[in-house]
């Protein structure tokens, strides 16, 4: 096992898009293995998608399971991922071992449903959400050439205001004001 | 850091950098905003001239562009980034007070202020203040939101949250 060198920007090789694994065998399972050692190694990564370690292949890891009150799946390891299902709309922070120094807001689904491959080219699908929905999103991004730097969205969003808003119209409602 | 306030016009940024660039400053850190009718900059730039020639490159087009320039020398530097890890977002009636209140409330808890950005919505007559702030603290967010709470503002509605940062 060895751990593996991140790109990070301004690497070209960061915005190409990955090819499919087609390919199952014990040399990719130990690239899984030198991945996730490398995800572990650095800052608090919930995801590492293989072209972050220079791979230009279709292979991401997540796992929010280290994080309290988070529904997850445990530690997945999504070959060929495609994601079948979007449904609502949410902000949050991120950052990407890409991108030293800096985070900033995003937009992601609330939910989705997608399907892989594991290390053995078994097909699996999942549901989730919140947390770990956002964490595949953002691993698959990076699949298809693309960084969070790419979907940036200010504070002073539309979507951001509208929901502060409304709750407080709802809230003035339900006390008969 | 440089500041420069005025009236908004369309190619205030667009002149300003174009002026930076060309006389070898490099850009950092910045905020820029309309408030209010005014286009606000706030700006790190660096360069091996100093503050006072800073001041003489920009001189004559805040001048032209009507913009009112301020510079200092400051001891700052680029990734010195703090990742808030709370957020608390504030929303009431719009009157004087609620800004001091609540970030009385959250210094006094130990919370410090990263960014804070406000607005007032809601229809004339019945506008409502939106604050929405970022910040460190070690505190947890029950601590937080029981300092805000402690209030006791009935027509001020404050909700402290975590901003859990994904790294991926
Ligand atoms: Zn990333």
């Amino acid at each position: 096992m060895a751990i593996l060198d991140i790109l990070t920007i301004p690497d070209e090789r960061l915005k190409q898009a990955s090819e499919p694994v087609t390919l199952f065998d014990a040399g990719l399972r130990s690239f899984i293995a030198d991945l996730e050692q490398t995800r572990q190694a650095g800052p608090a990564a919930v995801g590492i998608a293989a072209p972050q370690a220079g791979r230009s292949q279709r292979i991401v890891i997540v796992d929010v399971s280290g994080r309290p009150k988070t529904a997850n799946h445990g530690y997945m390891v999504l070959v060929n991922p495609e994601i079948i299902r979007w449904e609502g709309f949410e902000l949050g922070r991120e950052g990407c071992l890409s991108v030293p120094d800096y985070t900033g807001n995003v937009i992601r689904a609330e939910r989705i449903e997608l399907s892989a491959q594991d290390p053995d080219g078994q097909f699996h699908e999942y549901a989730m959400e919140g947390f770990e929905a956002r964490a595949v999103q953002h691993e698959v991004d990076h699949l298809d050439g693309l960084l969070f730097l790419d979907r940036l969205v200010s504070r002073r969003t539309d979507l951001f205001r509208r929901k502060i808003y409304q709750k407080g119209i709802q809230r003035k409602e339900k006390g008969g004001t | 850091m440089l500041t420069l306030v005025g009236e908004d016009r369309p190619g205030i940024v667009a002149a300003v950098t174009d002026c930076l660039y060309r006389e070898g400053w490099s850009l950092g850190e910045a905020s820029m905003i309309r408030l209010g009718g005014n286009f606000t900059i706030m700006m790190m730039v660096t360069s091996a001239a100093g503050a006072q020639a800073l001041e003489r490159v920009l001189r004559p087009l805040a001048d032209a562009m009507d913009l009112r320039l301020h510079v200092d020398a400051i001891g700052g530097g680029l990734h010195r980034h703090l990742v808030p890890n709370i957020q608390v977002r504030v929303t009431g009636a719009d009157r004087a007070g609620i800004v001091a209140k609540v970030t009385g409330a959250l210094a006094q808890a130990g919370f410090n202020i990263l960014e804070l950005e406000s607005d007032v919505a809601g229809v004339e007559d019945n506008p409502v203040y939106i604050m929405n702030i970022q910040g460190y603290a070690e505190q947890t967010v029950e601590a937080l939101q029981a300092a805000v709470d402690g209030l006791n503002e009935p027509d001020i509605d404050v909700s402290v949250s975590a901003v859990d940062t994904l790294i991926g």
